[in-house]
């Protein structure tokens, strides 16, 4: 079986049964790095992606439910050579500890953004409510999409 | 490699030499006691080799847990050595190639491994002015060095590449280097960028779990219902028939599925659950009466930290109370991973352990294989917040590797895994009483706490402390529970007042019977010490009439305490004597971390709502000294993360189980601070830049967790003595 899907604007067929949940498909079959394992019950945000510019878990979507839809992981943003304005946020604030939840916090902030690209601090807090972070970095990643959304207004 | 070749053969004949002399006992003489790490791995070469290209490649044993530590040693390192810090290349915790350092424990790692850095590289540094010298014709002293370049004052260069092959680095350290004066220092005390994080930010492979090798399959386990349960029958044909499943793995009680893809694996790990049928092991305590449970099994009883001046006649004023702070999970973002290879009867773990080289003690006596065939490698993991299910699932990939060799295999726990097999921190108990003088002086002090070990990591003195171990057909049993002695400690970790009072006692009971699984969670004993100790300063200062803040400065002599404080009082813009009230209170907490490490104080704000009981801390500040700062960004970011994983802890954090098991499951069963609870914080370093640098990693969740619980009093007029302070507890507390 195989399933077609469109990934960081690019369509790539992967080998994998439509009940398969997309995370696995982003981490082994794309060897996309991003989303990560975190709980697998859609609790955490570790495994978040943007599906048609929304915050999705990847951990609980199943492939088969993609066909058309337009998949946007943390390497679609862009590269550490050339950084998304978030992503070049999280390096200015130095807004990582261990970064294991980094990604969702990324991907939720960049459909948050797009949403809303003046968000208030409380905006920002509201919106990464289902994002846990266990290091402590809160304050710091809440700063990064401040600056961020500052940045990209700037542009 | 031509120039390790030659080392090689050097080393050989000087093996030579050191033999002749230790063949004659007359002659033998106790090795140089060496600071830090250096005295477990005395060679310079195994912490720092000079490379070709002039840059250098500095090995250490402490591993990179999210706290930044090897950036932070990567700044020592380039200090002392005079390189940028892009021509320094860092390798850790690898037992194929790095000094043996144990855990990355205790916020040791500046202290140990950063102390060896410093001082192996000042020599080596010193070791290549030497060499420069004679072939820039002019003595060392002359010699200047900017970024790996040697100069004369005649202007005539070299580098340290040029030199590299003559620099002969297999040779104990003398550690008689004077390593450079902090004022001189550009590098060390920076804010330096982390050196991970672009690459976290951008997705690029940094986790066990990224790692991809060829011909790669995927791992899951089934882990028993509980506790001591044995597998006492198996069905397995449902898994077996899963497409893509290769092997059910199964050794008596340990059971495992590997399959060609994650996702399939997946499925036959539920597959095969229902198929398992297992022997319940003893029943768990219960939860409602588990701290007089704990307080009746057998315990070792040490006394310690006794001060004893003449009694007083009487004392006017005698307070008493008893704390308690429940099992506490370590709870990691991402469910602990390993990649484990079986080949040529050789096995490679890929493993995010805090101990690399306790964790391969712990395989090779489990799968009874020579140390020296079996090489564990650290590759990051999610934040682990000390002894997690790391080293548990390494020993899980290894035994599914091993039922399919030459196949690398790729194991992540299961949420549920992680949560009820994760070793918690133990559930403790405290009591303390103490005597105020006509004056308000503390003249009396008695505590006594109850705890089951905090430490039950690999490597074990006897058995193995890694989980399927102990479910295998040859079972290791699990070692002995063993404690920290002071002045560090473990469960009594920050047992013993840092405040100057004329008696004193604390009693120490360690819990030997360990009816759930518990280990190191960071700051062991100290969260909780810290937590009953300083509520009981503010209940003393409020029967004394005093100022808490006023009252501790009064109690304290080390003028490195009172300056934490004070600070602290400045930054929040403390006023002694202000009132509480429920929409907001205020309280502080403060600790020097073991006795020996930072110093740390934090004021709390928090508001309460009397009718849904809810809890709030909104602001938080903190002082901190930690001697010499190495990377002020770094520390703070440490010291702010405490605060708010100690708030965390504080507010929400407590593991459910009854008897039949474990109930904390995933996230809904085990909540932590989301986003929107999370307080403001700010924090100010005091920078002790001739002070030893000191670790800071564990400096402020004890301080945190007292400054909330005293902010909660200061609000309320009522104490809270039991943690975590949910919504139930503070409308029972209010009731």
């Amino acid at each position: 079986m195989a399933v077609s899907l469109k990934v960081n604007g690019a369509t790539r067929s992967v080998p994998a049964e439509p009940d398969t949940p997309l995370l696995y498909v982003l981490r082994n079959d794309l060897e996309l790095n991003g989303a990560k394992f975190g709980c697998g019950m859609a609790q955490c945000g570790a495994c978040t992606v943007l599906v048609d510019g929304r915050a999705v878990r990847s951990c609980v979507t199943d492939i088969g439910s993609l066909a058309n839809a337009e998949i946007t992981t943390l390497e679609g943003l862009g590269t550490s050579e050339k950084p998304h304005a978030l992503q070049r946020a999280f390096i200015e604030e130095q807004a990582v500890q261990c970064g294991y939840c980094i990604n969702g916090m990324i991907m939720t902030a960049k459909a948050l953004l797009d949403r809303n690209p003046k968000p208030t601090e409380s905006d920002v807090r509201q919106a990464l409510a289902a994002n846990l972070c266990r290091c402590g970095t809160h304050n710091r990643i809440v700063r990064a999409v401040l600056r961020a959304a500052n940045e990209m207004g700037r542009i | 490699m031509n120039i390790s070749i030659n080392r090689r053969d050097f080393a050989k004949g000087l093996g030579g030499i050191v033999l002749a002399f230790t063949l004659d006992p007359g002659l033998a003489q106790q090795p140089k006691q060496l600071p830090g790490s250096l005295g477990g791995n005395r060679m310079l070469d195994a912490w720092i080799r000079i490379n070709a290209d002039g840059g250098a490649t500095i090995f250490t044993g402490k591993v990179e847990l999210g706290q930044g530590i090897v950036t932070a040693l990567a700044q020592i390192a380039a200090e002392e050595l005079d390189l940028p810090l892009e021509r320094v290349q860092m390798i850790s915790g690898d037992t194929g190639r790095t000094p043996n350092e144990g855990q990355t424990a205790g916020s040791q790692s500046i202290e140990n491994s950063g102390t060896a850095l410093r001082l192996a590289a000042a020599e080596v540094r010193s070791m290549l002015l030497a060499l420069a010298a004679p072939k820039l014709e002019v003595s060392a002293d002359q010699l200047t060095v900017a970024d790996g370049t040697i100069k004369a004052p005649s202007g005539k260069t070299i580098g340290y590449g040029q030199l590299a092959v003559s620099a002969d680095l297999h040779r104990e350290a003398t550690a008689t280097v004077k390593p450079k004066p902090a004022n001189t220092h550009k590098i060390v005390g920076q804010p330096i960028r982390r050196l991970d994080i672009p690459g976290k930010v951008t997705g690029k492979p940094t986790y066990v779990q990224d790692l991809r090798l060829p011909g790669m399959v995927h791992g899951r386990v089934v882990r028993p219902p509980q506790y001591g349960a044995t597998l006492a029958s198996l069905d397995d044909s449902k898994a077996k028939a899963i497409p893509g499943v290769i092997a059910v793995v199964r050794d008596c009680s340990f059971l495992g599925v590997i399959a060609e893809r994650e996702e399939q694996a997946i499925k036959a790990r539920v597959a095969l659950a229902g198929g398992a049928k297992w022997t319940p092991g003893p029943d768990l305590p219960d939860p409602k009466t588990i701290f007089a449970h704990l307080k009746s099994l057998p315990a070792k009883v040490e006394v310690i930290g006794v001060k004893q001046a003449p009694v007083l006649a009487s004392a006017p004023k005698v307070l008493e109370a008893s704390y308690t702070k429940p099992y506490m999970a370590h709870a990691s973002i991402g469910p602990s991973a390993a990649v484990a290879e079986f080949k040529d009867d050789k096995l490679t773990v890929w493993t995010h352990s805090q101990g690399v080289f306790p964790l391969r003690a712990e395989i090779s006596k489990t799968l009874k294989m020579p140390a020296a065939s079996v090489r564990c490698i650290h590759t990051e993991g999610s934040g682990c917040y000390g002894h997690n299910g790391a080293d548990d699932v390494a020993l899980d990939a290894a035994l599914l590797a091993r039922a399919a060799p030459g196949k690398p295999v790729r194991l992540q726990w299961m949420r549920d895994d992680e949560f009820s097999w994760e070793p918690f921190g133990p559930a403790m108990s405290m009591h303390a009483k103490a005597s105020l003088d006509g004056e308000g002086r503390i003249v009396d002090w008695n505590y006594e706490l109850w705890s089951n070990s905090h430490s039950t990591r690999p490597e074990s003195t006897t058995g193995a402390n890694v989980l399927a171990a102990w479910y295998l057909a040859e079972p290791q049993k699990m070692g002995p529970p063993t404690s920290p002695q002071q002045p560090a400690g473990g469960g009594d970790r920050n047992s013993i007042p840092l405040y100057d009072f004329p008696n004193q006692r604390v009693v120490h009971n360690f819990i030997q019977p360990m009816p759930i699984r518990a280990s190191a969670l960071r700051t062991l004993g100290a969260y909780a010490n810290v937590f009953a100790s300083e509520s009981f300063i503010d209940e003393l200062a409020l029967a004394a009439g005093a100022d808490p803040i006023a009252f501790r400065l009064a109690h304290l002599k080390d003028p490195r305490a009172k300056a934490v404080i004070k600070k602290v009082a400045q930054m929040a813009g403390w006023k002694a004597g202000e009132k509480g009230d429920l929409a907001r209170g205020r309280g502080l907490g403060f600790a020097k971390y073991k006795n020996l490490s930072c110093y740390c104080a934090v004021i709390a704000d928090v508001t309460v709502d009397r009718t849904s009981g809810r809890m709030r801390v909104t602001n938080a500040w903190s002082a901190a000294d930690a001697g010499l700062v190495i990377n002020p960004d770094g520390l703070s970011n440490q010291i702010e993360g405490g605060i708010i994983q100690s708030t965390s802890w504080t507010l929400h954090e407590e593991v459910k189980f009854d008897q039949h098991g474990i109930l904390s499951r995933d996230w809904s069963n085990y909540p932590i601070l989301t986003m929107p609870e999370v307080p403001k914080v700010e924090v100010a370093l005091i920078d002790r830049p001739d002070e030893r640098a000191l670790g800071a990693g564990e400096g402020s969740q004890g301080p945190a967790v007292a400054a909330i619980a005293n902010a909660f009093a200061h609000a309320t007029g009522r104490r809270i003595r039991d943690l975590p302070f949910h919504a139930e507890r503070v409308k029972a507390v209010l009731a």
